[in-house]
């Protein structure tokens, strides 16, 4: 069928804010959704709310709009632009839900937009618990014995007939929040009440628990002439009963003969059929391991997180392909670009073995409950590929970035025996830890596979890395055992430790014997035909593939990893931008990184992809082969800026600010001598090494002080202390988290809090935008509302900031992008950090401003002048929109985690609001994050003592506008004095109906609960956080931050927003 | 213990033993599936061939013997990348190594396969040796391999006396030209009472039994060799019996009309192809192992049409035949291993004998 002539503008809607559930990958999807659709010539709307992606380029798309994903801006977009269809199925569930809800209304219909790719119709067979059920019935694919229930009562009795443990599962939510496995009555009133209500549509599935069964995905996709095909299998390591987003994931399956592999193949391929999805869809089976027996899980008619990781597992395009799809074309009409000679009906076959691993948050929630559920926890995840399952899991390990890099990082010696049996009955992500120590004592693998329900043939797998482990420590390092060693990816560390030898020895070693890695390519067809394209892994013992180009300078660019709290799309972004920038300026490009839900992961963005751990050694082998003329890594954050001394010991030359200059700004000592020497103020403060040290320096400075470790990522470890004790309890945290490196105390100056993004050439600088935080200093700057332009500072502050700028981007030798933290006290403006490299604000002041700093950037690192490229040096004007850059939370997902804010930024994505006014702006970004008021105008505050008079405004202003005010004893207290009509709720610990009870019930809007600084002892404001973000309720833990949404409701007509296109600006 | 694969050009690739520790000479080829590894080591086309799984982890759930498409193993040789030492399955019986073994199988495991394949790839189907003697002379060796050529492997494989599984439905004589167990097991499943004759049983025979249908089944080798059977299909296609032909039955019955059949440069040996159905445009994922192909310029219109052709490489993938209740198809609809998206077919057949019965 050839490509449908009618489609010729089309709306897609993108994900949102990074959350927990949805991350980069669809970024990733859409990004290359929207290119292959500007392929056929069709002009892309785009709506995503957020201005971290690449999607929302103006060369990705050709209207692009950064607005909150309302139904309302879906149906005011489509009133302006008039695009022909909608694509819904590249933005996750998010874009997904927003569709269906316009679907339901009519107004697709009603506007003469037809939704394209997959029709509503199927969305709704496939995502509503009942009409799947019936469906899968009808074609004979079994489920588990469940029933949507839309009450306790229904859940109670179902589950008393089918048995307990039963799995519980909301219809219509994201990574499976609210979901859980109730094994008793008790726990099935808790889950099913919370999951009924986070439900858009009010429906929990409570089914049969199929937990410890084999879980298996396919990737399938279907063209609109019905023709299907699979994309690729993938086995989850763990069973059945931890969400596939937090399982170790290999592709594809390997303990499925053909008979179990074709019929689960079978049956997506007649599901997706039945279904009748145009595009790609995952579909989750459990299969018995001990029959053929099997259930379908879930379908997902959608690209997602598995779509992404089973694209970069076997080269296989599907967002592109299910583009094209979704405007007419079959897939034997589509090529595959990856081989260049094969079509898109061709299935992938893998010569080599994926391994994924989560990226779990528990280093930012250290009070989390560490346990895997089927609510999904990972905020990202890394893939590795090898030939055997060993290398890729162990390369897997290292990508993650996590202080971990063998068998060996997490140290179960010393449980009893009992108690490590007790240890493998818990699933958390240190599982195969626990299971190698167990192997390391002789614990058999039927016991093992008993309490773990891991199949044996994994459980074999860690015992050939434990053996190695014992061979290495006991035999001698011959030629032999070090080609084994390194064929089973032992980094030259660990061996190293284990041979009692260092790291360099062993390398040297290695050299000598000529054990070097060999690359081989991602070619979706096992080799059988010549591919086109140069995606590559690395293998020891083989033949190498990849060839070093000759001709073109070339040029390295190390990726950001996995993404984390702290390190997210943003630096995806930067990366991506910087290798389009060296393309445009004629270099070869070779991106090496880990992530597969990413952009720079995809096949066709550098010249070359390396798809490895971003470790020194990792690196230097693919230096080794490809000799760059030059490393960017001021772009991929801390995980390239890592690298930098070990690329230069390899004589890779780091373009742009020397590794020297990084160096000064990290080291406190260098640090102050520049800003000495350039005249610029920063808070007083020490350097310490012991806890003794830092309570005299505290006492010193005087409290409040910031205490944190030197070389930190998004303030990891950095908490405020206002007593000694806090020095004391902060100093054993961050020396828990192995430290070789120096502890900072500062004082904590109480001013507004400004950041600046910079591009200097070494003389000349270019500010495009001051930005400024809502919340006072104290809360990290990614957890901050940050608003451009800076509305609340003098025009002098404003000259200073930019001063300043140019003396430390000077001073620093900046060539490249600098990112530099300001408090403002009065008139008085301190430096309190200063970044030489791209940060997470870089996306979204290049967009806001139209100024496109990354490549700007990029080219003042190939000795471009900043002058030179239309651009006067300098702050530039101010645009005429107000942008507010808003950070969403995903502390619904993360059980036991404190959602208080601090210097410990805990934010998992962010959303803009942009409109003319201040105040739109605003609102927007309220709207965007999920701040929906008001539903019930009631209202709980509990806050800290100094708060109390700024609570007293708050409660006013929120009077006036309808809201009741519910608070604790003491804040009501204050708020009486001040004449508000204040009700008086019960604290917690005392007796019902209390504060908790008032929460749970659903009345309430919104917590302002303000935790005291320093650390809080009390559990009490622990726990109303945690029930009311549980429970659904908005809770804000900042007094500014309240102000400003108080502004927000104030100010705002919700009934009409002004649209603003991006690609205008 | 360790051994050797040597190449007709050349190329020697060092490994270690498994299975029989005894010499191989043969064509070498690879087989692209990730499962059914002992599908491929007991189907009978494979007789005269050392194969070499492209997917590295071999062995994983071990053997479960009804996977068997025959019975006994029948390649040469088998070439792996690593073989599992943990076979893991709740069907399996046994492990591989000692399946080898135990069928004297040659094999060698530890080699690069990507870059084997690679070679085969750009340079063709060629022979090797697969052996664990460390002195060889690699000249001497290649001008040995060059000297090999495959013999009558169908006479090898076939059955060696006709006999009959018993069934309520259609009466189908299935001519074993190295018949896979899943093409019985097709038939079978649709109730057909399957008579199985050797590959050198007379057209008159078959014909004299009063089949309802007639199926010729895949087989090892190259059509041209089979001079004797390809006499006796000609004569089948005189009937009015339907028939319906696999693989190596569908290149006989191509040659016995007149078409002519060549050697693919290396071959379709996968579960992955995809195939386009001539009649209605839609697009089948398939199983296909074979290294001789239709040629589908020498047809004659007035005797076949093309039915189906590879997407990929445009191959001819199926016949239709004109005025006959024949067709014949190059993949493998009884899949095994592979997908079972072309079942169908099987269907199309049952429907054609019950038409050709009722006539």
């Amino acid at each position: 069928m050839p490509r449908d002539p009618r489609i010729k503008k089309v709306l897609v809607i993108g994900s949102g804010p990074i959350v927990i559930g949805q991350a980069a990958e669809f970024d990733y999807a859409g990004t290359q959704a929207c290119r292959s659709l500007k392929e056929e010539g069709v002009e892309v709307v785009l709506l995503n709310s957020n201005p971290a992606t690449i999607m929302t380029d103006k060369d990705i798309a050709d209207q692009v709009y950064i607005e909150p994903l309302t139904a309302k801006t879906v149906e005011q977009i489509i009133l302006k632009e008039h695009p022909d269809s909608v694509l819904p199925t590249l933005g996750g569930q998010a874009g997904l839900n927003l569709a269906m809800e316009l679907a339901e209304k009519g107004f697709f219909e009603k506007a003469g937009v037809r939704l394209i790719g997959t029709t509503a119709r199927t969305i709704k067979k496939a995502e509503d618990r009942l009409e799947f059920k019936s469906t899968m019935e009808q074609i004979g694919e079994p489920v588990a014995p469940s029933l949507v229930v839309e009450s306790l009562e229904e859940g109670i009795a179902f589950a008393g007939k089918i048995g307990y443990p039963v799995v519980l599962r909301p219809a219509y939510t994201l990574g499976g929040s609210g979901g859980g496995i109730a094994h008793d009555r008790t726990e099935l009133e808790e889950i099913l009440a919370n999951g009924l209500r986070l439900s858009r549509v009010g429906q929990v599935l409570v089914e049969r628990c199929i937990a410890g069964w084999k879980e298996i995905e396919y990737e399938v996709m279907r063209d609109g002439a019905g023709n299907v095909i699979t994309v690729c299998n993938m086995e989850n390591i763990d069973p059945v009963g931890v969400h596939t987003g937090d399982s170790i994931v290999v592709a594809p399956s390997q303990t499925l003969g053909d008979k179990e592999y074709q019929m689960l193949r079978t049956s997506a391929l007649n599901i997706i059929g039945a279904l009748q999805i145009t595009g790609g869809c995952n579909v989750q089976f459990a299969l018995h391991p001990e029959s053929f027996e099997y259930c379908v899980i879930e379908v997902n008619p959608r690209v997602s997180r598995s779509s992404a990781l089973a694209s970069k597992a076997t080269g296989y395009p599907i967002a592109k392909v299910a583009a094209k799809i979704a405007v007419g074309y079959t897939l034997d009409e589509i090529t595959n670009a990856v081989t260049g000679q094969t079509m898109a009906s061709f299935e992938p076959v893998l010569d080599y073995c994926v391994v994924k691993m989560p990226r779990l948050p528990f280093d930012k929630f250290i009070s989390a409950r560490r346990t895997l559920t089927t609510q999904m926890k990972a905020t990202g995840e890394v893939m590795s590929i090898s030939d055997s399952f060993e290398g890729g899991l162990m390369k897997a390990i290292r990508s993650l970035e996590q202080h971990a890099d063998s068998l060996m990082s997490y140290d179960f010696g010393h449980l009893t025996k009992e108690e490590l049996l007790l240890q493998l009955a818990v699933v958390d992500d240190r599982r195969i830890w626990v299971i190698a120590e167990a192997l390391r004592r002789d614990i058999s693998y039927e016991e093992i596979r008993k309490i773990t329900k891991i199949d044996p043939w994994f459980i074999d797998k860690l015992k050939i890395l434990v053996e190695m482990e014992q061979r290495l420590r006991e035999e001698e390092l011959t030629f032999d055992l070090l080609k084994e060693a390194k064929r089973l990816e032992f980094p030259d560390q660990v061996i190293g430790e284990l041979t009692g030898k260092s790291a360099e020895v062993i390398r040297d070693l290695r050299q000598k014997y000529g054990i070097r890695a060999a690359y081989k390519m991602v070619d979706t067809c096992a080799g059988e035909f010549d591919a086109a394209t140069p995606y590559y892994y690395s293998v020891y013992g083989s033949e190498n593939e990849a060839v070093s180009a000759g001709g073109r300078k070339k040029v390295l660019i190390l990726g950001s990893g996995p993404i984390r709290i702290g390190q997210g799309i943003e630096f995806d972004f930067c990366s991506v931008h910087c290798t389009w920038a060296f393309s445009g300026e004629g270099y070869e490009t070779i991106i090496v990184n880990n992530n597969p839900e990413t952009v720079s992961t995809d096949f066709d963005i550098a010249d070359k992809l390396y798809f490895e751990p971003l470790t020194a050694e990792d690196v230097e082998s693919i230096v080794e082969l490809e000799h760059p003329d030059g490393a960017v890594v001021q772009f991929g954050g801390q995980t390239a800026i890592k690298l930098t001394q070990a690329l230069m010991k390899m004589g890779v030359p780091i373009l742009g600010t020397s590794a020297e200059n990084v160096d000064a700004a990290e080291d406190r000592e260098l640090f102050d001598g520049i800003l000495e020497t350039c005249g610029i103020p920063r808070p007083k403060g020490e350097t310490v090494y012991t806890a003794e040290e830092a309570k005299a320096a505290a006492r010193r400075l005087g409290y409040p002080v910031l205490v944190r470790p030197s070389y930190v990522l998004g303030g990891q470890g950095m908490q405020i202390a206002i007593g000694d004790n806090d020095v004391e309890e902060f100093i054993g945290i961050i020396n828990r988290i192995a430290q070789d490196h120096p502890i900072l105390v500062d004082k904590y100056l109480q001013g507004r809090e400004i950041e600046v993004d910079a591009v200097c050439d070494g003389e000349d600088i270019l500010i495009p935008g001051i930005m400024e935080h809502i919340e006072r200093a104290g809360i990290h700057s990614g957890d901050s509302i940050s608003v451009y332009p800076a509305r609340s500072i003098s025009a002098h502050v404003k000259e200073v900031i930019e001063e300043y700028t140019r003396r430390l981007a000077q001073a620093l030798h900046v060539i490249g992008l600098i990112n530099i933290q300001f408090i403002v006290v009065k008139e008085d403006v301190y430096v309190i950090e200063v970044n030489p490299r791209s940060s997470r604000t870089v996306p979204y002041i290049s967009k806001v401003t139209g100024i496109p700093i990354v490549r700007l950037a990029a080219k003042v690192i190939l000795g471009h002048r900043i002058r030179d490229l239309a651009y006067t040096p300098g702050l530039q004007a101010e645009a005429e929109y107000f942008a507010v850059k808003m950070p969403v939370f995903s502390f619904e997902k993360i059980r036991g985690a404190d959602i208080g804010l601090g210097p410990e930024m805990k934010s998992t994505g962010e959303c803009l609001g942009i409109a003319k006014t201040f105040h739109e702006a605003l609102y927007k970004a309220f709207l965007g994050a999920g701040v929906r008021l008001p539903k019930y105008r009631n209202v709980i505050m509990t806050v800290r003592e100094e708060d109390k008079e700024e609570a007293a405004k708050i409660a006013k202003r929120l009077e006036a506008l309808g809201y009741s005010i519910f608070a604790t004893k003491g804040t009501a207290r204050a708020l009486m004095e001040a004449d508000v009509q204040v009700r008086m709720t019960r604290k917690l610990e005392q007796e019902s109906p209390n504060i908790l009870d008032l929460i749970l019930g659903h009345q309430i809007d919104l917590v302002i609960d303000t935790p005291s600084q320093g650390v809080e002892h009390s559990r009490d404001g622990f726990v109303i956080r945690r029930n009311a973000i549980e429970t659904g309720v908005n809770v804000l833990t900042a007094i500014d931050t309240a102000k400003a949404l108080v502004t927000s409701l104030e100010n705002t007509d919700s009934k009409t927003l002004t649209l603003v296109n991006i690609a205008e600006i | 213990m360790k051994a050797f694969l040597i190449l007709e050009d050349g190329h020697v690739f060092s490994g270690r033993s498994i299975g029989a520790a005894k010499e191989a000479v043969s064509e070498i080829v690879f087989n692209t599936s990730m499962t059914g590894y002992l599908e491929v080591l007991t189907d009978p086309s494979y007789a005269g061939q050392a194969v070499a799984m492209t997917y590295p982890l071999i062995g994983n759930y071990g053997i479960c013997r009804e996977d068997m498409e025959s019975e006994r193993p029948w390649v040469s040789g088998f070439i792996v990348r690593e073989l599992s030492r943990m076979p893991s399955n709740f069907r399996s019986e046994n492990s591989i190594q000692d399946f080898l073994t135990k069928y004297q199988i040659p094999g060698i495991c530890g080699i690069d396969t990507r870059a084997l394949t690679r070679i085969l790839r750009e340079a063709g189907t060629m022979n090797g040796i697969i052996t664990t003697d460390e002195h060889f002379q690699t000249e001497e060796v290649q001008r040995r391999l060059k000297a090999y050529a495959t013999g009558d492997e169908v006479s090898r494989v076939t059955c060696k006396k006709p006999y009959v599984l018993p069934g309520e439905g259609l009466k189908v004589a299935l001519l074993d030209l190295g018949a896979k167990r899943n093409i019985i097991r097709s038939l079978q499943n649709r109730g057909c009472e399957v008579t199985v004759y050797p590959s050198f049983t007379s057209a008159e025979e078959i014909i004299a039994s009063g089949p309802d249908g007639i199926m010729l089944s895949n087989g090892p080798g190259d059509p041209k060799a089979c001079k004797k059977v390809i006499q006796e299909i000609r004569k089948l296609y005189e009937t009015t019996i339907p028939i319906f032909a696999i693989c190596l039955g569908h290149q006989l019955m191509a040659l016995a009309t007149g078409a002519d059949t060549y050697k693919l440069k290396y071959g379709h040996r996968g579960g992955n192809h995809p195939v386009r159905d001539l009649g209605d445009g839609k697009v089948y994922i398939t199983s296909q192992n074979h290294g001789y192909a239709v040629d589908a310029k020498s047809l004659n219109k007035k005797t076949a049409v093309p039915a189906f052709e590879n997407v990929n490489d445009g191959t001819n993938e199926g016949l239709l035949y004109t005025g006959k209740n024949i067709f014949t198809v190059q993949f493998h609809p009884e899949a095994c291993p592979g997908p079972k998206d072309s079942d169908g077919l099987f269907d199309r057949f049952m429907k054609m004998m019950e038409v050709g019965k009722n006539a």
